[in-house]
């Protein structure tokens, strides 16, 4: 009885891990509950131009490099 | 368009917060919260390096994963935002961000917290663009007119770079190759990497420039 009662408790203690589920927390996709955004380039000035709305972006975005910039 | 991402290069900020400041007033942000702010590692030490901190729009943003009630979301550019009318709060992504992004205004006695609030990239939220219900909730939609954050844009030292991820990658890199020294982006592997390399025991993520070998005449 007490023997048994030890292996009981052995392979308990030694499965004690065997439980465990990962504790990182994975967003599922699709799951936003509020309401919709439209794309930054929908309203003027660029009325739903994509492609110019990334150009003038861009042309930002190389103003940041000041050895394109003085060059 | 690749995505959106900001880039601190710690070799080059001088810890003036022109950053915070453009940020503050760009957005009218009230007294008690930081969307963005200039950390100083070694203060006062030789060597001491700051680094601007802000929401860096993470790739997997931890609080996305953990808000209960949704509120996050991710726009086509890769900008992390949240509808303030469904947050509640909690605080849960606060504990969840690695830069300790979310920020919480005091809405009421005894130190209750209002809505979450954090950096926007400059591109408001989800309301009409450029409307005073966006400015008021999330502050000033500079994407929609064309722009990039004001606090990138302010940099006086250009320390602080936003915009398209591969065209950062490609200033930086150009930049360390001239000066010989600094390559580390800080941030970039909590915030970019692949889920799969941020495992432990994973190696670093390839997402920052390598750090190239003294250029000559560059100092060391």
């Amino acid at each position: 009885m007490i023997r048994t009662l030890m292996m009981v408790a052995g392979a308990a203690v030694l499965l004690t891990a065997c439980g465990e589920r990962p504790q990182v927390i994975q967003y599922k996709q699709g799951s936003y509950q509020g309401k919709p955004d439209t794309p930054a380039y929908s309203n003027a000035p660029f009325d739903g131009d994509k492609a110019a709305w990334e150009k003038t972006l861009a042309t930002r975005n190389q103003n940041q490099n000041e050895y394109k910039r003085i060059r | 368009m690749a995505r959106m991402k900001f880039l601190c290069d710690a070799e080059r900020c001088i810890e003036c917060n022109g950053c915070v400041t453009a940020c503050k007033q760009e957005h009218e942000i009230p007294w008690g919260v930081n969307r963005r702010r200039v950390v100083t590692i070694n203060d006062g030490v030789p060597g001491e390096r700051s680094i601007s901190v802000a929401c860096m729009h993470c790739s997997d943003a931890p609080c996305m994963a953990v808000c209960p009630v949704d509120c996050f979301y991710k726009t086509e550019e890769g900008i992390v935002l949240h509808d303030k009318d469904l947050c509640i709060g909690c605080g849960y992504c606060f504990y969840a961000c690695p830069f300790g992004a979310p920020q919480f205004p005091q809405a009421g006695a005894f130190g209750v917290r209002g809505k979450m609030d954090k950096c926007t990239f400059c591109s408001g939220g989800p309301e009409k663009d450029m409307s005073d219900a966006e400015f008021k909730k999330y502050g000033r939609n500079r994407l929609a007119e064309g722009k990039l954050p004001a606090c990138a844009e302010m940099c006086s030292t250009k320390a602080l770079l936003a915009g398209d991820g591969d065209v950062l990658a490609d200033i930086y890199r150009e930049r360390v190759v001239t000066r010989g020294k600094g390559g580390e982006v800080w941030g970039w592997a909590t915030a970019y990497a692949r889920p799969d390399t941020q495992k432990p025991g994973a190696g670093p993520a390839p997402a920052a420039p390598p750090a190239p070998a003294p250029a000559p005449g560059g100092k060391t």
